[in-house]
């Protein structure tokens, strides 16, 4: 009888998790046309300039008051702190953000496609006070503006 | 596979809409450790999310170990339509993947 019951519960174990299997092997083989390369380069690299220049090809910057970064001066928890970047430059084709002195700095990369704003939030994680850069990439140019965050109790251990 | 269904709220203002979703997900680093065993917990962390308006892929989010927890995006499109299927998809490092739709409001 307690032969029968594991074997009972093996099967449904086996069904449910055959079940479970295909429907995620389904998803992602429906998710795979659309979904590009990952940069992997790019969000794995330790310095800001690495990261730009695998993420965009170039790591030369300049300043721009057309990029907007809005951040808070003080985040009491570097797990969650809420980033909101702003690009009023013509023909952007992404939005990045970057937190200076983060082990991996290189945190999201937004690319707006037709009819979407060049405008996004993020929460990110923070590990110590340092700058967020937002980088906005137009016309293969990199405009970068700053804020810098004070982190109280960092989010990266 | 993710405790919770991701959550997606559209608002239309202006002929702006705003769209907000809500991920469950651990976007573990990979670098944090378990103080007793000293053991590293593999990293977990989604790498992309497509954004998709009707079918048509409109934006995409990638995204590195430094996002938040439970993720939390933000994003405006203009002109869409009312009653538009907005679709958002995330895969993540160890190939699990969610997709959720929400109508334009």
């Amino acid at each position: 009888m307690t032969i029968n019951m594991k074997r009972r519960t093996f099967v449904k174990g086996g069904v449910a998790s055959i079940m479970a299997g295909s429907a995620v092997t389904i998803g992602l083989l429906s998710t795979k046309n659309v979904f590009a390369a990952w940069n992997e380069k790019a969000f794995s690299a330790g310095a800001v300039n690495d990261a730009l220049q695998n993420g965009f090809g170039s790591a030369e910057t300049q300043d721009s008051d057309q990029v907007m970064v809005e951040a808070p001066d003080v985040a009491a928890n570097g797990a969650m702190v809420q980033i909101s970047v702003e690009s009023k430059i013509a023909n952007t084709e992404s939005i990045a953000i970057v937190a200076e002195k983060n082990s991996k700095p290189l945190c999201c990369v937004f690319s707006p496609g037709k009819g979407v704003r060049p405008a996004m939030k993020i929460r990110i994680k923070m590990g110590k006070t340092s700058d967020v850069i937002g980088v906005v990439k137009a016309d293969g140019k990199l405009h970068i503006a700053r804020r810098s965050v004070k982190v109280t109790a960092g989010g990266c251990g | 596979m993710a405790s919770k269904p991701m959550k997606i709220r559209t608002k239309t203002k202006d002929g702006v809409t705003t769209v907000k979703a809500l991920i469950s997900h651990p976007m573990e680093t990979g670098l944090r450790k378990n103080k007793d065993t000293g053991e590293v917990y593999p990293a977990h962390f989604i790498q992309e999310i497509v954004c998709k308006l009707n079918g048509e892929q409109i934006a995409l989010f990638e995204m590195g170990i430094s996002v938040s927890k439970n993720p939390f995006i933000q994003f405006q499109i203009e002109g869409a339509a009312a009653g538009g299927t907005l679709e958002l998809s995330w895969n993540d490092n160890k190939g699990q993947s969610e997709t959720a739709t929400a109508a334009i409001k």
